[in-house]
């Protein structure tokens, strides 16, 4: 359990959410303009055939226009070149709402590679010659130095030295962490500044495989992979397409039966607008923004299929420290023992915190300034301050021959006892009452003696209990880890209202746990940062890196969480399943459309054989030919008015999976049958009135 | 109120069937009936396997494959030498070449199609032996892929789906034969006729008229094709005949068999998946369906026949009698046809095709939804739930999770095999009948000329690669070219779904379960019912629309009106729609 | 594969004898034994009460047989020629067929020669062409006829009709009917 201890947790928004964040991604509007530019040259380039094929209803769309062209020289009429500009606009629409999402990531992918490219890194050689060489051409293994004001070259550890690093670049956070050879702090990121101090980095990752490469790659969505339910979705309109060939095909000859002459532009036109067009031309789009999106928040996914598992998580196991409660505990109270007075307390407190540079330790001082004036002290005299040591589990300082103490109850009582002192009665209810209100109690001693209590006190996030609430609402189940003993614990888990904790956690036991929770059929997600986590992360379904953690924990999570906040795990769940429900709306919008399309063409196709099916116009359209080339348009320009909604992907609100449901199928498949029957309509009057037939 | 009752009476029946023959079929299929274990413990011994040789999904499809293509072998050759065996007293010869091959993969699949009239072209031998045969045979396997596919479902981490060879002995042992022959014995007491005795000569001593009176081995025959919704009867008019449905009760309880199988076979999934409510939601999406084709149906034809009108009887109380036995009525014909159409049954008690255009197009129509309401026993089940999957995948991905049907999660290759069982039939019967229509031995068939003569042909290969094998029987069906691409269409229908339902069964059965939770997507309240008829209509309607829109739809138009006059007031709901717009904007 | 053959060849053996030839055998057996009449085809003297007849006495153009309660037509041979039980099944026309209205007005214009206007199951033909049923209405059209041709009052056949009518089955299943052989054997008391 490192992340309770170490790390400066980049902002622990106080309402339990993650702040908006501006980092790598940064903000940018939905129709940037750049964007747009890049988006409409794409446009074109992707009509490749070799590019088209992959996706197989946008291919048959591209086979159809062929054929109308070649219909449309050979019988030209307006109407006929009028469905094949419109189809070809189809294509070109799909690939439109593609390059826009890709459009995003390549602007981020940029502004990194200039990055990348200005690096040059001092190479320690065999005999510590330094040598100038370009950041390219660094291996695994070799040494580097950087010093205040270089860009570290590439990933690495650190193993000699201290520095103060700007990570900004790549997390967006402006404030200057701490570097340090050893423990969990020691690893730095390409492409990050040193501003002060001289350390010596051993690279770590092989050539073009530094995480800033992955970075890019990942915004640049280069070698993007379709995901599990990427591909089940493509089966199913590949389904959907393949299903109505043949039913548009056997027209021709019904047509002919019934002594009809069936139109190929019409036959064309009707198989395009029956084939989900809509959700195949967004599929790719709506992939790529929902990596974007997790990019967004400074959250680095290594692959799609992580993003997907994101939204099934059943389980989610958060650190108290950072995630439920703010980062700190702070001194709340004074609690004297064995008839010392409260200030006896807070006085010996304040000097043995005085070298405590951690939060706890700040806590204290200043309680003790706030409540009974002593003032932070210059200590002129000799002294000698004792650290925390995990064997120990007590630091202090000795002065003037005092010799004080702090630390866990019974650390500080085996040091007491073994000096000769002896515990006061009332130690022990003292400090289970304050460990049963979810506080942790820390003994103060001086001396053998036993001077009193500090109480310092979790505090649980504003907001967190709701968010849990929504959560549980969702089926989605919040496992606390922490440290702490049971009891203190039980008290906070209480508090914050998760489902279940795991006290006095170590390594192995959050391993076991997962493993437990898979076995019983969950999903789980976890986030992590010490080399100790790596096996439960690596474990985990979803397994997110603190950016701020050991290589080891970057390796064998699945996401890197570049703000390194803990709490980014509930948007991260929030993200993957935006990214389906997006898919799912979207697909069955696409085949709600199929009905008004149907009634626009399908009287259009046979009324001059059967007079009778006129009935079927239930929209009254103007003619044939106005029905047919109003349900294509329409059937267009759906996809443009929906990239936005692929690109932001449809709202999703933690609530029953009933509750989601209902809203959907309303929106989407009600709304997706109604819809186009008003569009459609709409666009047949447009051109009607401007004397288009 | 005569129908109502019927229905009352019918559901009743059905109900308490599904309780107790549910259970009472998942203790046989979980191997707790033993009764007949003096036949069944034996033909186990012979064939070398039992209970304990659990097959993995590709050798219980490689079984049923063996199985069908000897039984099919079998079957042509019966037909084709009937000639020289036994049980023939009025000496038929043999049944030509297309005509056998037709017949024999039409018992075989379940569907009953026939090209030929019973009494005048088989001989006892060969209906017992072939067709009374397959009636039960072709039930259990669809029962056996529909149970597999339920250990599918309630299987966890298992590379079996149970024995082919097992599952079918106890479908036919435990489950079909004693139904049937009590059955039997009731439709006996009835009058239905059960001789070796060839036909009976007979002059009637008051006008001095003689009559030939064809009988056979029917009643026995009549149960099971019930049952095991074959639809095949022995004689030509099927369940029309007197000798095979005499009366009212005959007539109830022969639709309360064909529902009784696919019906409690919700009740065996509930079961078997550990939860009723699964099986019963499954059991509410048919009802439903069922409900509204049979009010639709049952409506039209209550409607006068526009073709006896115009000859003069322009008062029809009795609705359309013309094909209609007097003592069942016009409604409770069309109850028959609906049960028989929304299963796999195809058995009629009264001609389909004289049915009026919107009558048939909801017999049509009900098979084109591919027998899901409640289906063809095994299959009926089996099919809905390929639907259930595709449903549950759409709906999952709409509340932001992996899809998962039962704790089994949906991914690609459920998908890519439920997808492709749906996509055969409509596939099938589109091209079929589009070659059919193309080419002059296709053209032929129908008696009828216009849209009912294109609503015969489709109707022809809707039924067959449905396995129902009803028919608008003015086609002429016994031509080397309906024979042979009958066939083609019934094993499509057949076989081309049940593979990927057992791959399924496979697929899923080795999966282990998703626990659930408040944010899985259930499947068994209102909501899923809702989506699971959406879909089934989506797909059913996306499909054939543009088919029956020439077909049955332009027939009843042709007087501008649905339904007579009734249908008028519906449709014109909706125009109002269309002049709202123009007059509003313009 | 070749054990699922042998597997498949011997099940299908003992498919055959067990569905196709105990069952059937077995049924045959309790028919016989416990239901003869009705196994054999529920035969009277003078038919069977489940087959219709002709009696009419075969002309396709007019009633010829008045004397006689006429059941519906048959498929093959429009006009009265119901009751060729060798082969049953119905004529098929669809409801908009051109034949079925020419020949349905051909029945109409028969029936009204001799004084009946006849309802729509007198002029339409049966699922299997071999109904033995006609509704009460049916029957009392064709009351006129059959008085004038045997002389029996009006009120008589009526009455007769009443009496002859079969309620459905427990009141509510199918329709009420008249078996038109009983009619007629109850008319041939009658007389």
């Amino acid at each position: 359990m490192s992340s309770t201890d170490t790390a400066p947790v980049a902002s622990a928004g106080g309402d339990g959410r993650a702040p908006a964040p501006r980092g790598v991604a940064g903000q940018r509007s939905l129709f940037d303009r750049e964007i747009l530019r890049y988006a409409g040259v794409e446009a074109l380039k992707k009509l490749d055939p070799l590019v088209q094929v992959k996706k197989p209803v946008m291919f048959i769309v591209l086979v159809g226009t062929v054929v109308t062209f070649i219909e449309s020289i050979t019988h030209t009429t307006l109407f006929s070149w009028s469905i094949t500009v419109w189809l070809f606009l189809t294509v070109l629409f799909a690939n439109f709402a593609e390059a826009m999402a890709e459009g995003r990531g390549r602007a981020q992918a940029d502004s990194l590679r200039r990055m990348r490219s200005e690096t040059e890194a001092r190479r320690l050689t065999e005999g510590s010659v330094e040598e100038r060489v370009a950041a390219s051409h660094l291996a695994k293994g070799d040494l580097v130095v950087c010093e205040a004001g270089d860009l570290i070259p590439s990933d690495g550890e650190i193993v000699e030295g201290v520095a103060s690093v700007d990570e900004s670049a790549i997390t967006g956070e402006s404030a200057p962490v701490i570097r340090e050879s050893g423990g969990d702090r020691s690893a730095v990121t390409g492409g990050t500044r040193v501003l002060s101090d001289r350390i010596v980095v051993r690279i770590t990752a092989e050539r073009g495989h530094t995480f800033l490469d992955r970075m890019i790659s990942l915004v640049e969505g280069a070698n993007r992979q379709k995901t599990p339910n990427e591909i089940a979705l493509t089966i199913l309109l590949a389904v959907l397409t393949i299903v109505f060939i043949p039913v548009v095909v056997v027209l021709q000859p019904f047509g002919h039966y019934s002594g009809a002459t069936v139109s190929v532009v019409i036959l064309v036109a009707l198989l395009v607008c029956l084939i989900p067009t809509t959700i195949g031309a967004l599929l790719s789009a709506i992939g790529i923004a929902g990596m974007d999106r997790l990019v967004q928040r400074n959250v680095l996914a290594m692959s799609g299929r992580a993003v997907e598992a994101a939204g099934d998580v059943q389980t989610l196991l958060l650190d108290k420290t950072g995630t439920i409660t703010l980062g700190n505990r702070m001194a709340s109270e004074f609690f004297p023992a064995g008839g010392h007075s409260e200030h006896q307390v807070a006085d010996a407190a304040q000097l043995a915190s005085l070298a405590d540079e951690t939060p706890e330790g700040r806590s204290i001082v200043v309680l003790a300034k706030e409540r009974f004036g002593i003032r932070e002290r210059e200590l002129t005299g000799p002294h000698e301050f004792v650290p925390f040591s995990a064997t120990t589990r007590m630091s202090g300082l000795d002065v003037d021959g005092r010799q004080i103490r702090k630390g866990a109850a019974d650390a500080v009582r085996r040091w007491v006892t073994e000096h000769g002192g002896s515990v006061p009665t009332g130690l022990d209810d003292l400090v289970e009452s304050i460990s049963r209100q979810g506080s942790t109690p820390l003994v103060v001693a001086e001396d053998a003696e036993i001077l009193g209590v500090i109480e310092l006190k979790d505090v649980v996030k504003e907001g967190i209990h709701e968010r849990f609430a929504e959560m549980r609402a969702a089926g989605i189940r919040t496992v606390m880890i922490t440290g702490d003993n049971p009891l203190t614990a039980a008290a906070i888990a209480q508090e914050a209202g998760v489902d279940d904790f795991l006290a006095e956690a170590t390594p192995e036991a959050k391993l076991e746990l997962i493993r437990a929770e898979q076995e019983g059929g969950r999903l789980v997600a976890m986030t992590g940062d010490g080399t100790n986590d790596a096996p439960a992360l690596a474990q985990a379904d979803v397994g997110v890196a603190m950016n701020t953690g050991t290589t080891a924990a970057k390796e064998a999570g699945n996401m890197v969480d570049l703000d390194s906040n803990p709490t980014k795990l509930i948007d991260i769940v929030e993200i993957g399943k935006q990214l389906l429900i997006t898919r799912g709306s979207l697909t069955t919008f696409s085949i709600a459309n199929d009905v008004a399309k149907y009634f626009a063409i399908i009287p259009a196709l046979f009324v001059a054989t059967y007079p009778q099916l006129k009935i079927l116009n239930i929209m009254r359209l103007h003619s044939p030919t106005s029905a047919v080339l109003s349900a294509v348009i329409f059937n267009a320009l759906v996809i443009v008015a929906l990239i936005p909604l692929a690109l932001r992907g449809v709202r999703w609100r933690p609530s029953s999976a009933q509750a989601i449901l209902r809203r959907n199928v309303l929106i989407y498949g009600v709304g997706g049958i109604v819809a186009p029957f008003i569009f459609i309509k709409l666009i047949d009057l447009f051109l009607t009135a401007v004397h288009w037939y | 109120m005569d129908f109502f009752w019927t229905i009352v009476a019918m559901v009743v029946l059905v109900a308490i069937a599904w309780r107790f023959l549910g259970q009472y079929m998942v203790a046989v299929y979980e191997g707790r009936v033993r009764y007949l274990g003096f036949i069944e413990r034996p033909i186990y011994r012979l064939l070398g396997t039992g209970p304990e040789h659990e097959q993995s999904w590709k050798r219980y499809a490689g079984s049923l494959i063996a199985f069908s293509g000897v039984t099919l072998l079998i079957g042509y050759l019966i037909m084709r030498i009937q000639g020289s065996l036994p049980l023939n007293p009025q000496h038929l010869g043999a049944v030509p070449p297309a005509l056998s091959w037709n017949t024999s993969v039409s018992f075989l699949t379940n569907t009953n199609w026939q090209n030929y009239a019973g009494e005048t072209t088989m001989s006892y031998f060969t209906q017992m032996s072939v067709m009374m045969v397959q009636q039960f045979v072709s039930a259990a396997v669809g029962i056996a892929v529909a149970v597999a596919l339920i250990r599918g479902f309630s299987r966890k981490g298992s590379s079996t789906i149970g024995n082919f060879w097992v599952d079918t002995v106890r479908g036919c042992l435990y489950v079909l034969f004693p139904v049937a022959f009590v059955a039997g014995i009731i439709f006996v007491s009835q009058g239905a006729v059960q001789t070796l005795g060839g036909p009976t000569h007979i002059k009637d001593v008051l006008n001095g008229v003689t009559q030939v009176i064809a009988l056979g081995p029917v009643a026995f025959m009549e149960t099971i094709k019930q049952l095991g919704t074959d639809g095949g009867g022995f004689c030509n008019a099927n369940g029309a005949h007197p000798f095979e449905n005499p009366t009212g009760l005959t007539n109830l309880l022969s639709l309360v068999l064909i529902l009784l199988v696919p019906v409690a076979l919700t009740y065996v999934f509930g079961t078997m998946v550990g939860s009723i409510r699964q099986g019963v939601a499954v059991l509410a999406a048919m009802t439903i369906i069922f409900g509204c084709w049979l009010t639709f149906t049952a409506y039209a034809e209550h409607q006068s026949n526009p073709a006896v009108a115009a000859a003069g009887v322009t008062h029809q109380p009795g609705g359309n009698m013309e094909g209609k036995e007097v003592r069942f009525g016009d409604t409770q014909s069309a109850l028959y046809g609906v049960v028989s159409t929304q299963t796999s049954t195809g058995s009629v008690d009264g001609a389909n095709d004289s049915y009026n255009a919107m009558g048939g197009f909801g017999l049509l129509t009900g098979m084109m939804l591919g027998e899901v309401s409640p289906g063809g026993v095994g299959s009926g089940l089996y099919t809905i739930l390929l639907f259930a999957i595709i449903a549950v995948f759409v709906g999952g991905l709409m509340i932001g999770r992996t899809p998962e049907y039962l704790g089994k999660k949906i991914q690609a290759r459920e998908v890519k095999l439920a997808g492709f069982g749906i996509l055969v039939m409509p596939i099938t019967v589109l091209v079929i009948t589009g070659v059919a229509v193309s080419i002059h031995a296709g053209r032929a068939g129908p008696l009828n000329a216009g849209p009912h003569g294109f609503s015969e042909i489709l109707y022809a290969f809707t039924s067959q690669a449905n396995n129902n094998g009803s028919a608008f029987a003015g086609l002429s069906g016994n031509t080397a070219f309906y024979n042979v691409m009958g066939g083609v269409a019934m094993l499509f229908g057949r076989f081309v779904i049940i593979v990927p339902t057992l791959a399924l069964a496979g697929s899923l059965a080795a999966k282990n379960l998703v626990a659930a939770s408040a944010g899985t997507f259930r499947t068994d309240n209102t909501m899923f019912v809702g989506l699971l008829i959406g879909v089934i209509l989506i797909v059913g309607g996306l499909t054939f629309f543009p088919a029956v829109s020439l077909g049955p739809i332009v027939e009843q138009l042709t007087h501008h009106k649905f339904f007579g006059a009734a249908f008028g007031p519906v449709l014109s709901t909706f125009t109002p729609f269309g002049h709202l717009l123009s007059g509003g904007i313009l | 594969m070749l054990d699922q053959l042998r597997r498949s060849v011997i099940l299908a053996v003992v498919f055959i004898v067990l569905l196709g030839f105990v069952y059937g055998l077995l049924g045959t057996g309790v028919a016989q034994l416990f239901f003869r009449h009705q196994a054999d085809g529920s035969i009277t003297a003078n038919g069977s009460t489940l087959i219709g007849q002709n009696w009419n006495g075969y002309s396709t153009t007019t009633i010829l047989d008045q004397q006689w309660f006429h059941g519906r037509p048959d498929a093959d041979n429009p006009l009265m020629a119901n009751g060729k039980a060798g082969s049953s099944g119905s004529a098929n026309l669809g409801p908009r067929s051109a034949v079925l209205v020419r020949e349905a007005h051909a029945l109409v214009v028969a029936w009204e020669k001799v004084g009946v206007h006849p309802t729509a199951d007198l002029v339409t033909t049966s699922g299997s062409g071999l109904d033995p049923d006609i509704s009460q209405r049916d029957a009392l059209v064709q009351i006129p006829m059959v008085s004038r041709a045997t002389g029996i009052a009006p009120s008589r056949l009526r009455a007769l009709v009443v009496k002859e009518t079969q309620g459905a089955e427990l009141g509510f299943l199918g329709t009420s009917y008249l078996d038109v052989l009983q009619l007629n054997e109850a008319l041939a008391k009658l007389r």
